[in-house]
């Protein structure tokens, strides 16, 4: 497998090589970048900072969704550096397994509090 | 060289997490690895995150226990951390980004883009401090 496996003999098959998880770690991190920079716009030129103007900005539906997709992002963006942390540093398989598996659960989870306490206010 | 004439330097192949210590870091290395921390800190800490905007939100007398609950000095300290991470990983991912596009990969250059993360996420973590703790 040394020598036959390199440039265009390379056999391309399975698992992406990583590519694809790689580009969606970019996409969703400038999603959250330009979250950010609306949010940052929103702090900087409002003048209510009690609750009524905070739970006034996300009472627009716009921003209820700005914020989730931000969110989705965040957990899809965590998945796969999470999962590259157990990669690393965590080599048994059973306890990696068990780690990947907890992770997706828990930002599952997140992710369903999170719509719940969007569409509440 | 020849592959029998090389000395015999220690490699390092898969770093075990106990070696890290005794590990000297260049200054990209330390970003990436603060990068990885700060990712883990934010992941670790979510449901956290995810109880202030419940509690700031919800009504206004969750919003007076929220301002209640991040008035303690540990809380802001936890709230602390979070903004630095967050402002950590945040130049560190400008940086990757950048980088992804093929600007700035020689070491000269890479070791600056690596120290101008610091200089610009460390002030604004002070600044957060700053307001955190009253000091404006």
């Amino acid at each position: 497998m040394a020598d036959n496996n390199i440039g265009g003999k390379r056999l391309v098959v399975g698992a992406h090589y990583g590519l694809r998880d790689w580009l969606a770690q970019r996409a969703t991190a400038i999603v959250m970048a330009v979250y950010t920079v609306i949010l940052l716009v929103c702090f900087l030129t409002a003048s209510d900072f009690s609750y009524d103007g905070w739970a006034g900005l996300f009472s627009h539906q716009w921003f209820k969704l700005a914020t989730f997709v931000a969110l989705m992002a965040l957990f899809f963006h965590a998945w796969i550096g999470v999962r590259d942390i157990w990669m690393d540093y965590v080599k048994p398989v059973a306890v990696r397994l068990v780690l990947q598996v907890a992770t997706i659960l828990w930002l599952v989870g997140c992710a369903g509090w999170a719509a719940q306490i969007l569409w509440r206010v | 060289m020849s592959e029998a004439a090389k000395p015999n330097r220690p490699q390092f192949r898969n770093i075990n997490i106990t070696q890290i210590v005794g590990y000297r870091l260049p200054l990209a290395g330390i970003i990436s690895i603060l990068h990885r921390i700060s990712g883990l800190l934010m992941f670790l800490l979510l449901p956290f995150i995810l109880f202030m905007l419940d509690k700031s939100l919800v009504s206004e007398s969750s919003f007076d226990y929220f301002k209640g609950f991040t008035s303690g000095w540990f809380v802001k300290l936890v709230i602390l951390a979070l903004s630095w991470a967050y402002l950590h990983h945040f130049c560190a991912g400008i940086r990757h980004l950048v980088m992804d596009n093929h600007i700035g990969l020689s070491k000269e250059s890479a070791r600056k883009s690596a120290a101008s993360v610091l200089i610009i996420s460390l002030p604004l973590a002070l600044i957060v401090a700053l307001k955190l703790f009253g000091a404006f």
